[in-house]
């Protein structure tokens, strides 16, 4: 549960290089992780970014939104979070289907990262599109790049590659190859959009969702999703659903639940700062 | 006369987690104890899941003994402030005392409770030698639950050297994530459990069997038998329209953000809850009462708890269903949620509910639910938590290949031996029989730890 190195990825977005050895032994794409940093810290689900069973790591990518995942972003090489548990979740099914494209929105790389290289592994063409705010908050590049056979580049205000929306590079690539899958991980309403696009082709889509959860093993159903007109629990049943039958505004709306709380918290955690 | 606990006082501590029942003062004990007829056929004995010699301890305790006392129902049971706490006295080891019959049965919880605490505060446990025996090989016990506990305890008693796993951070189950503070202090499942550390046995938190590691895995780490008590912890949900609306709770969700994860303290704790001024709780167990009691203590004005059969056929413990009256909830029985209806945010605002009527008894032997057409009524709300029941949780079930499940999905075990259908592991608690009580899953995790012992020694 060591942090063995630590690297800060773009503005409030950090990257850690943890020592589990029990958890990556078992880690496939798709898994999550549950950490809690300290005795008052909430429990937090992270993605499983990469793994490696020799060296027994797992990375992990923490954006700070709430008072605990600033905290943890706090947090430097040596130090070791209180807890650990996982491998958690569903893996994500890897099959050679033909041409796959990978679209991330903003930290969704982290998530979407080891699902490209295993789809890539097992001889996918991997068409790769990233989109994020502006350059500076792009992530993973180096690594998409490596585990893709393309990979174009969305920002919302034109400062790297497309001007505009990561939807509109998957409209055009659609329009251009027969694609057999697609893998979307982003804000929830750019996965929302994204299905919307690819319903219009009428190709597959996974999506991997990122539902607020507690112990993360199917006992809270915090995390319930409407997949399909059925109660799911993100935490067991998914991360990964079929795109085409999550209801997406539900999820929004259960996502924005607790941001009264968050502020409060993370006002307090300012007001403790400027006191200090 | 049957000495009666002093609690705290209704007005105050519906806004406190401080705990309700207080225990006896050492002259109530000494006159509990005092009226205990000592039978020669204790039949109280014959109520006790834990088989405890409710008599002898008793008997100790009236002669002014309480450790000796409280070593003599740590023969039988290593939670015995836990037990004294939530056992469900009134249907087991009272309902059979003699003494029930013209008048009122002793009152064996509060005296086991007595022993218990007063056994804490003397820190008799410090004292005793720590047990470092440990030659019979190493046993794995799944969930930190009562029957986790229990099989542990009485395998370490036995000789084993015991592991138990927990993919929650702090041990004890629902003991821990489940039964508030006020009624189970949290600080009293520390000591009981620490009270396991010091006798040997390891605790492995936030190890997810069946995903941190398989049962197969155990094996070839040498553990020479397994005990699966990993409760029933999926929750239930009505199914009815509306339910994953905002400020929709499952009783799990609401009480693990309060217990474990203590969103009460919040911002001190990282852990939110949200709690509006009107709560409805549906259902009318136990899990129902503490989500009630919780709910007024954060804060709620006004707490009413939904429930479609009548007061008769009400699950919980009496104690409980009168504690939350006087606390002020309020009870709509024979009224049975039909949907829930949202604010633009998301939000919960008003429960339909349906008036029932009791028809003809069903399988569970209550008479049955029936609507009474026409007579829907609406309340207005702003939380809701459902506490309807748990099922099996599927994640050790589904990693683990060769481990025969029941037709609800439950654990199948030998009822003799609670073997399950892979030789060399074993299950009890509700991952077996479904929700039931803390001590019936103490009975099976010992029930279990002196099977596994005799599985043992006959592989020898």
């Amino acid at each position: 549960m060591e942090i063995i190195d630590k690297k800060e990825l773009a503005p409030g977005i950090v990257q850690f290089l943890v020592d589990a050895p029990l958890i990556a032994k078992k880690a496939e794409p798709g898994h999550f992780i549950i950490l809690r940093h300290k005795e008052n810290g909430e429990r937090i689900p992270l993605t499983i970014a990469d793994f490696d069973r020799e060296q027994g790591t797992i990375t992990l990518v923490c954006q700070g939104i709430g008072k605990s995942t600033k905290e943890i972003n706090q947090m430097k090489k040596g130090d070791a979070f209180l807890d650990l548990l996982g491998p958690l979740g569903t893996p994500y099914p890897i099959n050679k289907l033909g041409t796959v494209i990978c679209v991330a929105g903003g930290l969704g790389v982290a998530p979407l990262y080891p699902k490209a290289k295993a789809l890539h592994q097992a001889g996918n063409r991997v068409l790769s599109l990233i989109g994020a705010q502006r350059k500076e908050m792009l992530i993973m590049t180096e690594e998409m790049a490596a585990v893709s056979d393309e990979v174009r580049y969305s920002t919302d205000d034109g400062s790297f590659g497309h001007h505009g929306f990561v939807t509109a590079l998957l409209q055009q690539a659609l329009s251009e190859e027969k694609v057999s899958e697609i893998v979307a991980v982003g804000p929830v309403p750019m996965m929302a959009a994204t299905v919307k696009v690819a319903k219009e082709f009428n190709v597959p889509i996974v999506v991997s969702l990122n539902a607020l959860m507690i112990d993360g093993t199917g006992m809270c159903g915090g995390c319930r999703v409407t997949v399909g007109g059925k109660t799911k629990f993100c935490c067991v049943d998914g991360p990964a659903f079929d795109g085409a039958l999550v209801n997406f505004e539900e999820l929004l709306l259960r996502q924005r639940y607790y941001h009264e709380q968050e502020k409060e918290a993370c006002h307090r955690c300012r007001l403790e700062e400027a006191g200090k | 006369m049957r000495q009666q606990m002093p609690k705290q006082d209704p007005e105050i501590r519906w806004r406190n987690f401080d705990e309700v029942a207080l225990g006896f003062t050492v002259e109530q004990a000494q006159a509990e104890a005092d009226r205990c007829l000592k039978c020669k056929k204790p039949m109280c004995v014959q109520g006790c899941p834990v088989e405890i010699e409710i008599p002898n301890f008793i008997a100790l305790l009236a002669a002014g003994q309480p450790e000796a006392a409280l070593a003599k129902i740590k023969e039988k049971n290593s939670l015995p402030a836990i037990c004294g706490r939530v056992c469900p006295q009134e249907n087991q080891c009272e309902k059979l005392c003699v003494l029930g019959k013209k008048g009122e049965p002793i009152a064996i919880g509060a005296l086991e409770r007595y022993c218990a605490d007063w056994g804490r505060k003397e820190e008799t446990e410090a004292k005793s030698t720590p047990q470092e025996t440990a030659t019979k090989g190493k046993v794995a016990v799944v969930g930190s639950g009562p029957a986790g506990l229990t099989a542990a305890a009485d395998l370490s008693l036995m000789g084993y050297k015991v592991t138990l796993f927990e993919s929650l951070h702090a041990p004890g189950g629902v003991l821990r994530y489940g039964i508030p503070e006020f009624r189970l202090p949290k600080a009293i499942v520390d000591y009981e459990v620490g009270n396991l550390v010091k006798m040997g046995v390891e605790i492995k938190k936030s190890c997810l069997i069946g995903q941190t590691l398989t049962i197969d895995d155990l094996f070839s780490q040498d553990y020479q038998a397994v005990f699966i008590g990993t409760g029933a912890g999926l929750p239930h949900f009505l199914g009815i329209p509306g339910e994953n609306l905002n400020s929709v709770y499952s009783a799990n969700e609401f009480l693990t953000r309060v217990n474990l994860m203590k969103a009460y303290l919040f911002p001190e704790y990282d852990t939110p809850i949200r709690i509006g001024k009107r709560v409805a709780v549906i259902g009318a167990g136990n899990v129902a009462m503490d989500s009630a009691r919780t709910a007024l203590r954060l804060g709620a004005e006004k707490v009413i708890i939904v429930y479609r059969r009548s007061r008769e056929e009400m699950p919980a413990r009496l104690e409980e269903i009168e504690n939350a009256e006087e606390e002020g909830v309020v009870f709509h029985l024979l009224t049975n949620p039909l949907q829930l209806l949202g604010d633009e945010s998301g939000n919960v605002k008003t429960m339909v509910c349906q008036q029932m009527s009791l028809g003809e008894p069903d399988a569970s032997g209550r008479r049955r639910p029936v609507p009474i057409l026409d007579s829907e009524v609406s309340f207005p709300v702003d939380t809701v938590v459902v506490a309807i029941g748990q099922g099996p949780n599927p994640i050790l079930l589904k990693g683990t290949a060769g481990l025969n499940l029941n037709k609800w999905g439950y654990i199948e075990v030998d009822p003799e031996t609670l073997m399950t259908s892979i030789p060399g592991v074993f299950a009890g608690g509700d991952i077996v029989t479904g929700a039931a009580t803390v001590i019936a899953a103490m009975g099976a995790g010992k029930k279990a730890a002196r099977a596994i012992g005799n599985y043992l020694a006959s592989k020898k």
